[in-house]
């Protein structure tokens, strides 16, 4: 009998870790900038000339979403962030337009002069959000995505959940989704804004 | 082909966010060749399992680029690469720092080496115990094994 036990615990103990391997996603990288103080930045905004910086959210509990039009998962999770901005309770979302143009593959910026790049990307977007609805407290632009290498973008949508303090408080790889919204995302702001 | 199957990889994940390959900066090859060697060891976190040198993945395309730039600022391979790990965290390392964390993933190996060192001694013991054993031959035993051995053949 003995014998077949040693084996057989091995095995479970390997089985136990793999289950656990494959049910973590391996998309989901942890950011060694939560609970950091937010990069700083300076972008220009969509709607007006103005610029904005983070350092604009401090006191508040905000959230900075970084979408793109041409980016697919966004179309999933914008609707979610319309409706929950409709319906309250969501902190102020800051939307970041990254790489709106030269991110697009069918899109080619390279011909473009640099502030022809600017006016396209502030163009496109602010079409699309007319379109689709904007739930942004406002929107700026990351034209080349220097500001997404400074915060560890990989991949858009991800949002960034920052304290008044201006400290990252929570990072949502890929998009936010009904849950994530309820159980994580809200609850942590609540908590935050006391 | 395999770049096929990694380019559609990529396309997957990115969730689109791809395209045309950013133009070279450096025509530098000193720069280009410290750029290559300091990106080998770094991931890509959008086609993870390729390093940063080999991905066309489009932000491989830009941190090479960032990393280009760095060079050029003058700082050096340990500067760049925390520059990445503060950013993206140890994940884009190949070789992880050894901390609390990673103590499991750099001593694993050599942990099972001394548990397997373990089982066998174990085992051996065991085993010449019982050859010992069965050694001890009583004297009848050995009159008919010398019996056995003088027999003609």
């Amino acid at each position: 009998m003995n014998r077949f036990l040693l084996p057989l615990g091995l095995f479970i103990v390997l089985a136990v870790f793999l289950a656990i391997g494959l049910n973590r996603d391996p998309r989901e990288v942890p950011s060694p900038l939560v609970g950091k103080p937010a990069p700083d930045f300076v972008v220009p905004q969509v709607d007006t000339g103005k610029n904005f910086s983070p350092k604009d959210m401090l006191g508040q509990v905000w959230l900075l979403n970084v979408w793109s039009t041409w980016c697919v998962t966004c179309r999933i999770e914008h609707p979610l962030l319309v409706a929950a901005a409709k319906k309250g309770g969501l902190p102020p979302v800051v939307g970041l337009s990254y790489k709106e143009v030269r991110g697009d593959m069918n899109a080619d910026a390279s011909e473009l002069p640099p502030d022809g790049e600017l006016a396209l990307a502030r163009q496109r977007a602010a079409n699309w959000l007319a379109r689709h609805g904007d739930p942004y407290l406002l929107s700026a632009l990351d034209v080349d995505g220097r500001v997404g290498i400074d915060y560890g973008v990989y991949g858009v949508p991800e949002t960034y959940l920052i304290d008044k303090t201006g400290t990252i408080r929570y990072k949502q790889i890929g998009a936010i989704t009904a849950e994530s919204l309820e159980k994580t995302i809200l609850p942590l702001a609540k908590e935050l804004e006391k | 082909m395999k770049t096929a199957a990694a380019l559609f990889v990529c396309l997957l994940l990115a969730g689109s966010a791809f395209a045309k390959e950013a133009a070279p900066l450096a025509q530098d090859p000193a720069t280009e060749k410290r750029m290559i060697d300091i990106t080998s060891e770094l991931r890509c976190l959008v086609c993870q399992n390729e390093s940063l040198a080999a991905s066309q993945a489009e932000l491989a395309n830009d941190l090479r680029e960032e990393v280009r730039k760095l060079i050029k600022q003058g700082k050096t391979d340990d500067e760049v690469k925390d520059y990445l790990v503060v950013r993206y965290g140890d994940f884009v390392l190949y070789r992880p720092p050894v901390k609390s964390t990673t103590w499991l993933l750099w001593g694993g190996p050599f942990l099972l080496l001394a548990v397997g060192i373990a089982a066998l001694i174990a085992y051996l013991r065991r085993r010449s115990g019982r050859v010992a054993v069965t050694a001890e031959l009583s004297e009848e035993d050995k009159k008919r094994a010398e019996a056995l051995l003088k027999e003609p053949q």
